[in-house]
């Protein structure tokens, strides 16, 4: 399918929105893609064998093993979870095999009101490796839309998954992502999340259980919270299993928001490092952080930590840029920019300048 | 080239400064002596406008200029410099981004980096992680990008071995030998004496300057017998 096969589906008042939630409609930088419009397939593909991409619908119709992990992840942990979605995709790149470029997916809001509710599965199989990006975005008519995303990772034994979603919503638009990842032996589980955009009211608490030795997950965020936009956004990671190892790393940006950054690491086995890092910068006199950073455990020989830190920028350091001979704006600039550090994510050179553009437009019209 | 009179700065309602007189001419250096808490970086840092030294009397001039109610920045464009004692960590922002402003000169920026060893340093973020006698090359490194021709030098051989003084203290003398720079400096240790050519040194206490004369005698004799005693000389500048 060619780049213009690929655009016709979309109208052009959407192309914005959808590249600025990370989908690269050329696919040059790209190995499969997958587009969900309302609840409609826009296109599903993938150029590589060992890569299957497609509707969660015809996974489950053709891909016998599917239907065993849909709900297994919450299963596992006894938790509930909504049954009437409609649409989601099935990614499953298969053993031993090692995807270069990123496979990218997007979710889409198109209708007045619509509520978009998906249930997606990524299953990494043994040793295999790959970069995910899902962009989440909305069309300018999508008033008052709403966003319910289920994810379900399987990351097997010594894979690795870096999955990355950016959240490009608008004002109106509430969302709640459901997600739980199971992190088998040797394998890591990198999860990024980037909203820059306002949204009327975003929950998620996605949890990452590390079952089996050694493995390891990191959950790291950059956050911009606008005025009147309500995000209660936390990452958990829960450690099953010795020798296991994970970070979770929030920065955010008040605006005039309400953020509630929550951080859960709990320990149900010896050996386990862990360490938790929430800032928040306050830009505002309306905005507020709250920080909840929370570590847990049952276990003796275990090493977990936990730093939070909140405030407005340092004047020390507007002054010290000042002193070089940037203007107080500049640094002021210069010193946000700073703290929205992209390289916190980890991501390939791809993605990191990708990511790095989106916001320096988002900044720059912000400040 | 800068030129103060009698200066009295005010630190959150206090005092700290009081009828300052201070003259630097072109291609010169001065070192400023004194015990802790004496004034002297709130000279520096009044010189380079930063926030919170309130000037209540007297005036500072630079090139001609009176630039006691110009914002920092402008007073960077008139070619004031300043090394900081204590610089803050900035997170995010690199060492290479400030350098690539200071000097659009990328080859410049990497010879400097290569000579001051801070190759590595570059690529991380400012001050973050950075040794004491880093953390000084790298405020050598942006003041030789920025290229002032007034260096403010706060301690700039506090915290770093015998070693990397030596290299500081060659980098500093070769950029003063150059036209029209000028130095003031602060030191307590006297090892960057050793580098730098200076004309004068001055003694403040309390606030006040009380002696000047050539710095390396009056380096020996305050180790000998204290600042107490430099009381005692009366201060040609005060007047």
């Amino acid at each position: 399918m060619s780049a213009k096969e690929l655009n016709k589906n979309i109208e052009p008042g959407d192309l914005e929105g959808i590249t600025s939630s990370g989908m690269d409609l050329s696919e040059k930088t790209r190995s499969a893609s997958f587009m969900q419009q309302d609840n409609a397939l826009l296109f599903s593909r993938s150029s590589l064998d060992g890569v299957d991409t497609l509707s969660i619908a015809e996974a489950l119709e053709t891909i016998p093993e599917a239907k065993e992990y849909y709900g297994k992840n919450f299963r596992y942990l006894n938790r509930e979870f909504p049954q009437d979605t409609e649409g989601g995709y099935f990614i499953r790149v298969k053993k031993g095999v090692t995807v270069a470029l990123p496979i990218q997916a997007c979710l889409f809001l198109k209708s007045q009101g619509f509520r978009q509710k998906v249930h997606n599965l990524i299953i990494i199989e043994e040793g295999a490796k790959v970069y995910l990006i899902t962009g989440c975005s909305a069309s300018a008519s999508a008033h008052e839309g709403f966003h319910l995303g289920i994810s379900e990772f399987f990351v097997k034994k010594g894979a690795y998954l870096n999955f990355t979603m950016i959240h490009n919503w608008k004002e109106d638009i509430s969302v709640k992502p459901m997600s739980i990842a199971v992190v088998a032996q040797g394998a890591t589980f990198i999860s990024n999340y980037v909203c820059l955009k306002p949204v009327k009211e975003i929950t998620m608490y996605p949890t990452a259980v590390l079952e089996g030795e050694a493995a390891r997950a990191s959950f790291n965020s950059l956050v911009l919270s606008h005025p009147n936009s309500l995000q209660d956004i936390g990452s958990r990671v829960i450690f099953r299993a010795p020798n296991t190892q994970a970070e979770i790393i929030a920065r955010s940006v008040s605006l005039g928001g309400k953020f509630i950054s929550r951080g859960h690491l709990k320990a149900e086995a010896n050996h386990v490092k862990a360490h938790l890092e929430c800032r928040g910068l306050v830009l505002s006199e309306k905005g507020t952080i709250h920080a909840i950073p929370e570590l847990e455990t049952d276990f003796r020989d275990v090493d977990m930590s936990h730093e939070a830190a909140i405030g407005k920028i340092s004047k020390e350091e507007i002054e010290y840029l000042c002193s070089r001979g940037f203007s107080e704006e500049q640094a002021q600039s210069i010193i946000i920019r700073g703290f929205m550090d992209v390289d916190i994510l980890g991501l390939p050179d791809v993605l990191k300048k990708e990511i790095e553009a989106l916001e320096d437009k988002t900044l720059h019209s912000n400040f | 080239m800068l030129h103060i009179k009698d200066l009295t700065v005010e630190v959150a309602g206090k005092i700290i400064l009081k009828d300052v007189n201070v003259n630097i001419n072109k291609d010169e250096a001065m070192i400023l002596f004194g015990p802790n808490g004496s004034g002297k970086s709130t000279l520096l840092k009044t010189v380079m406008g930063l926030g919170g030294f309130k000037v209540k009397k007297g005036e500072i001039i630079f090139k001609d200029k009176r630039i006691d109610t110009l914002p920092t920045e402008e007073r960077v464009k008139l070619g004031l410099g300043i090394m900081y004692q204590h610089p803050p960590q900035i997170r995010g922002v690199k060492l290479a981004q400030i350098a690539s402003f200071l000097s659009s000169d990328a080859e410049k920026v990497k010879l400097m980096a290569e000579h001051l060893s801070l190759q590595e340093h570059v690529n991380r973020d400012i001050n973050l992680g950075f040794s004491g006698g880093e953390m000084k090359r790298s405020e050598l490194f942006q003041l030789m990008l920025q290229d002032p021709d007034l260096l403010l030098l706060d301690e700039p051989e506090s915290g770093v071995d015998l070693e990397n003084i030596t290299l500081m203290g060659s980098v500093l003398n070769e950029y003063l030998q150059k036209k029209g720079k000028s130095a003031l400096v602060i030191t307590h240790t006297g090892y960057i004496l050793d580098y730098i050519k200076a004309k004068n040194g001055c003694v403040m206490i309390g606030g006040k300057f009380w002696c000047v004369g050539e710095p390396k005698e009056m380096f020996k004799s305050i180790r000998e017998s204290g600042y107490e005693k430099c009381k005692v000389c009366e201060c040609p500048q005060k007047s």
